[in-house]
């Protein structure tokens, strides 16, 4: 017990970084033995190798870019659309306690229904095009946007509010000095978990209704039989979900760099 | 008094989103759109009975078994490798990186190892789940106070009762954070699976009354994916509400003081 105690500690004091590449070597050297051992089948499940050089040798193709492009295009025109309407919208409702309350029964009806509802209706209307896919992500990330900007919203601190008041703050000064820096952090909290689920519908809608895209060539590559090609392509989604996380983490710690939560974890 | 404005704040945009609903569209010849009467007797006709027993039970008990594996597992693991530090340096990369797949491509690759069955949906439903579970519970386990550890430690409260009465209550705000975010995550799968490889269950209907141009059938559909979108948040809200009792007590505490 007390050997184990000392390893596990010697461990936990490497840095991190290095604890986190020899993960990700021994799930790489996983993934590389169980096809090579006979485990699994290689045609259903390629080794980490196969499929990484597939991946590499997208990076260099105009094609694999091209479905990149629109992917993206999908989700952050969605993703901009879905959090323009809804910091309106929340900034509108969050500011009267009146509407508050008589939307408060109709948003907590429409928001559990998935988006992925939507798709039959966005074939319909649309079929295969980017106004499918829009349709979809609009409709997912706007909810996690507009929940999070009335939180904030309310949370906007009464004294500061009465304040802003007594010194004649108008409407729009006491909604750009009061009411926005509270509601931020909130709204960056929404726009974080909307990019994911933008993400999530974007590549939906490719896979399910054939939206052009990296979801699309997955399905083909799946049909078609070219396994190592399609987990190169899921990897690619992978990378994008991670981008993505990390670049709306930094733009957080940029936008919320006064704000005490940032700041606090900044200090040592 | 209060009651009647209660209710009134509860049913008054709903009854009037109905009502222009209906005038717009009980006059309207286009396609796409069906007057809320209309979809009602459809709903009705189309889901009640036998339908309901060939596609939405078996989705529905799917969804449950992938969603229970999903929750369980999720902070099984969780507490594991929030609890043993050098394995969570070691899993992290890999684990943000396994997160950040967006789940629905996890359907073909599972169609290509599984195949085209239940075990097959229900795996999808777990393994995009999973995620926010075992995500949250390491988070929540990670950050449990260090006064509260010391003092489970002086006390010598181990094993199993340090599991039970301290580590998972301390983590469990987080991990009800994760479990909503699984659930829908979770109905989401069980839909796109039904929908891309299946001959049967709610996703394979919609997407058979789509092609077949049955409109209102179609429609009602989508209302019975949100009726259980619905019911979800609902029994979620319940146990949130049993399980974090303590917790939404302290924070009113707080905002009073």
């Amino acid at each position: 017990m007390a050997t184990n105690r000392s390893r596990g500690s010697r461990l936990a004091q490497l840095p991190s970084w290095v604890l986190g590449l020899a993960g990700i070597a021994l799930f790489l050297l996983v993934w590389e033995a169980v096809p090579r051992l006979g485990l699994a089948n290689p045609e259903y499940l390629p080794p980490a190798s196969e499929v990484l050089q597939i991946f590499v040798r997208n990076l260099g193709l105009t094609s694999f870019w091209v479905a990149v492009g629109h992917t993206m295009t999908g989700w952050a025109l969605g993703l901009a659309i879905a959090s323009t309407a809804a910091v309106v919208l929340g900034l509108v409702i969050g500011s009267s306690r009146f509407l508050r309350q008589a939307t408060h029964s109709t948003i907590e009806f429409l928001r559990p229904i998935p988006s992925v509802a939507l798709i039959p209706l966005a074939v319909l209307l649309f079929g295969v095009s980017l106004r499918s896919t829009l349709l979809l992500v609009v409709y997912a990330a706007f909810w996690q946007v507009l929940i999070q900007v009335l939180y904030g919203v309310t949370d906007v601190d009464v004294v500061a509010s009465n304040t802003a008041r007594s010194y004649g703050l108008g409407r729009w000064a006491r909604m750009r000095h009061v009411v926005w820096p509270t509601t931020l952090p909130y709204l960056m909290t929404g726009l974080r978990l909307g990019a994911a689920v933008a993400l999530i519908l974007a590549v939906t809608s490719e896979l399910v209704i054939g939206v052009p895209g990296l979801g699309h060539e997955i399905a083909l590559a799946q049909s078609g039989g070219a396994a190592t090609a399609m987990y190169a392509l899921v990897l690619a989604t992978g990378m994008i979900g991670v981008v993505i996380n990390i670049g709306m983490r930094f733009v957080e710690r940029r936008v919320l760099s006064w704000h005490p939560s940032v700041r606090g974890e900044v200090r040592p | 008094m209060n009651a009647l404005k209660r209710i009134g704040y509860l049913l008054g945009l709903p009854a009037i989103l109905v009502v222009v609903w209906h005038l717009l569209t009980v006059n309207s010849d286009s396609f796409f759109v069906v007057d809320p009467v209309t979809l009602a007797q459809t709903f009705v006709d189309t889901w009640v009975g036998e339908r309901f027993w060939n596609d939405v039970a078996p989705s529905l008990v799917r969804l449950a078994v992938g969603l229970v594996l999903a929750i369980s597992l999720g902070i099984g693991l969780g507490l594991l490798i929030g609890s043993v530090r050098w394995l969570r340096g070691l899993t992290e990369p890999v684990l943000e990186f396994l997160r950040a797949i967006p789940p629905p491509v996890l359907v073909p690759i599972l169609m290509v190892l599984v195949g085209i069955n239940n075990q097959m949906k229900v795996l999808v439903i777990v393994s995009g789940a999973i995620w926010p579970v075992l995500l949250n519970t390491v988070e929540g386990v990670r950050s449990v106070d260090e006064v509260l550890i010391d003092t489970g430690r002086v006390y010598r409260i181990t094993g199993w009762l340090r599991v039970t009465r301290l580590v998972l209550p301390a983590a469990a705000p987080q991990m009800m954070a994760g479990i909503r975010q699984a659930l829908s995550i979770g109905l989401i799968l069980m839909v796109i699976s039904e929908m891309f490889a299946s001959s049967s269950g709610l996703g394979f209907t919609i997407v058979q009354f789509q092609r077949s141009f049955a409109v209102p059938e179609m429609w009602s559909g989508v209302v019975v994916l949100g009726l259980i979108g619905l019911a979800l948040a609902f029994i979620f809200q319940f146990v949130e509400r049993r399980v974090l009792r303590w917790y939404h007590g302290l924070r009113e505490v707080d905002h009073a003081g």
